[in-house]
């Protein structure tokens, strides 16, 4: 747990005194990711650098789990904080092993365990450690520095991790790769994280909690569906922009909202048997679905009334399907692209896992309106 | 850049080999070789001021360079620079005729002109090549809990090194080149053979001085090249 107590900093320079932070309070319980989020210059970066004391705070107090780390040794607080920063920072004149190293070896770790433990981080980011333990920094791609930049922070398994705009040098597409990346390692290390960004759908993806600074102060520190929901003031409201619903779509699954009980059908079945069953379950459609499980086809309530046959006789080949892990943002875009109002979902097997419908959708997005709405009258 | 050199090289080699031909058919051949053993003792004696004069200064420059380069002198630092850039402009003669009025005549006043010599350039660029580690590098070796001095020996020397060895190179190539002035003050060295060459207008003497003067001034500079090629690791040197 990272806590910041009336966290202040002012800096002295020529042409006056710059408060860079101003009484911060926030707290990041262990293992989530917290983002400071705001414009350039409004001094995430000071507030991220104060707690491994690159910058001393002016006043204030920083905790980390329950310690206060003015009364550490900065060399020995600074060992047990992974610190990654936007220029990456590997270290030209050693190799990808030694640069992982830095750390273990600083704790004094025989070679052979730093040795072991830099192969175990370069197979967790999927680098082969046979080819890149010892390879020199410039000999690999920036994705590929960028991945031994955050692995090198890991390396001697800290339980708070600073990272000021991590992925901010590297193109978008990787950008979103190794985003996904991180995430999936932090589900499993847990890791206490604070992280600067200035990109809104960045925060949204990776933050737990998001604190928004303007001017050194904290306008806003909420989960992001709160933040893009319900922004405690026009800044926030400003800075996370128009389209703040659109973006609240990432942060749901289909999985959330899919209709598991939505009907489904046999080839072989006769439609008068399924026709009862829709009219039971007042559903327009029914999912077909073939061997193992998979969703291959549908049949219209309407195509069937007062027919005879078989459901095959009847059956059309689905608009498309969304995997069941996807968030809304993919599921709305499939279903604009194939103007239906609904989607069959497929789990990680390929098996259906249900419906998902746009009204479906909307009811999710409403709810938590629905919800806080209630919550603050 | 390799091309380059490899062609000025070349060239180089053309121009000893003409000479070679000109000398062996005017006679100078055996002129010069009547010289040899004064030029094998003149030789080791100067190479002997070159080693001593070279290595002094480095032993010196680098740590000044790397004290000018400490935050803590970060305002002082500038200013010393200027001075020692003037400094630099002062014609050699001059610098070993002033540590002659010091020093008298002989081996120290030339050992101490040469390292005066040496020492500006070799200073500057260590101060150089360290202020030129990016920021970030500094940023992430704090950051990562490294103490101020494993900062400067684990990444700021070694990021620094190519250009601190440049320096080195070429101050001793051109070491090589000003010690034949060691002479004037009774310092030795080929400068010997050279000078009397030219008081005697004796081409063959002068030439017995001349030539293993520029040969040794190549030898310096191709060894100081193969060890710059070898020696700065992988990740830091452009040559690799
Ligand atoms: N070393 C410093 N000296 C003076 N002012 C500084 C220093 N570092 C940052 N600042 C000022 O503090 C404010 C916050 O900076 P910073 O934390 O880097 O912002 P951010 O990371 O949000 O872009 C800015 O106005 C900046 O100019
Ligand atoms: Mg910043």
């Amino acid at each position: 747990m990272i806590q910041l107590e009336d966290l202040t900093k002012t800096f002295d320079t020529p042409n006056g005194n710059v408060v860079a932070a101003e009484k911060v309070n926030m707290e990041v319980p262990t293992g989530e990711i917290c983002i400071l989020l705001g414009p350039s210059g409004c001094g995430k970066t000071t507030a991220l650098k104060m707690i491994n004391r690159l910058i001393p705070p002016t006043s204030g107090s920083i905790y980390l789990n329950g310690e206060d780390t003015g009364k550490l040794n900065d060399i020995e607080l600074r060992r047990k904080i992974g610190y990654v920063i936007q220029q990456i920072g590997l270290f030209p004149n050693m190799t990808i092993e030694e640069n992982i190293s830095v750390v273990p070896k600083l704790l004094g770790w025989d070679m052979k365990r730093a040795r072991t433990r830099a192969a175990e981080l370069l197979d967790l980011v999927g680098l082969d450690p046979y080819q890149f333990l010892k390879r020199y920094p410039k000999e690999l791609s920036g994705g590929q520095q960028q991945r031994v930049g955050v692995i090198r922070a890991l390396a001697a398994d800290p339980p708070v991790m600073l990272m000021d705009e991590p992925f901010g040098a590297i193109d978008p597409i990787n950008r979103e790769i190794i985003q996904d990346e991180f995430l999936k390692m932090q589900a499993e290390l847990k890791k206490t994280i604070m992280f600067v960004s200035h990109d809104i759908d960045e925060a949204v993806k990776m933050g737990d909690k998001i604190a928004i600074f303007r001017a050194g102060k904290i306008e806003q520190y909420d989960s992001p569906d709160k933040i893009l929901a319900h922004p405690a003031n026009p800044f926030v409201a400003d800075f996370v922009g128009t389209d703040r619903t659109l973006k609240r779509l990432r942060l749901v699954t289909a999985e959330d909202v899919v209709d598991a009980q939505a009907p489904v059908a046999a080839r072989a079945m006769k439609v008068s048997d399924l026709r009862e069953q829709l009219t039971v379950s007042g559903s327009r459609i029914a999912i077909v679905i073939g061997s193992d499980h998979r969703p291959e086809g549908f049949v219209t309530a309407d195509e069937i009334a007062g027919a005879s046959g078989k459901v095959s006789d009847f059956e059309h080949p689905l608009p498309a399907k969304v995997p069941v892990r996807a968030d809304l943002r993919a599921v709305v875009s499939e279903m604009f692209a194939n103007d239906t109002m609904w989607l069959a979902c497929t789990d990680d097997n390929g098996r259906y896992a249900g419906v998902v419908t746009q009204p479906a959708v909307t009811a999710a997005l409403r709810a938590t309106y629905a919800g806080a709405a209630g919550g603050s009258a | 850049m390799a091309h380059s050199t490899s062609l000025g090289r070349n060239a180089a080699l053309f121009a000893v080999f003409l000479l070679g031909i000109w000398a062996s058919a005017s006679g100078l051949t055996g002129q010069i070789t009547a010289y040899w053993a004064d030029i094998t003792y003149l030789s080791r004696q100067h190479l002997v001021l070159v080693g001593a004069s070279g290595g002094a200064a480095i032993a010196v420059g680098v740590p000044v360079g790397v004290w000018l380069s400490r935050p803590s002198m970060e305002r002082r630092a500038e200013p010393l620079m200027q001075v020692f850039n003037i400094g630099t402009t002062i014609p050699t003669l001059a610098v070993i005729a002033l540590s002659m009025s010091l020093l008298g005549i002989g081996f120290p006043p030339a050992f101490f002109g040469l390292f005066v010599a040496s020492l500006l350039p070799i200073v500057r660029n260590t101060y150089a090549g360290l202020l030129a580690v990016p920021a970030h590098l500094k940023e992430a070796a704090t950051g990562m809990g490294m103490t101020s001095a494993q900062i400067l020996w684990r990444v700021e020397i070694p990021n620094a090194l190519y250009v601190i060895f440049s320096g080195v190179r070429t101050v001793l190539a051109i070491n090589v080149g000003t010690t034949p002035l060691a002479f004037l003050i009774g310092g030795g060295g080929l400068g010997e053979l050279i000078f009397t060459g030219i008081a005697l207008m004796d081409t063959g003497m002068l030439l017995a001085g001349a030539l293993p003067t520029a040969l040794l001034a190549i030898m310096v500079d191709f060894l100081m090249g193969q060890a710059q090629l070898r020696l700065i690791p992988k990740g830091v040197n452009p040559l690799r």
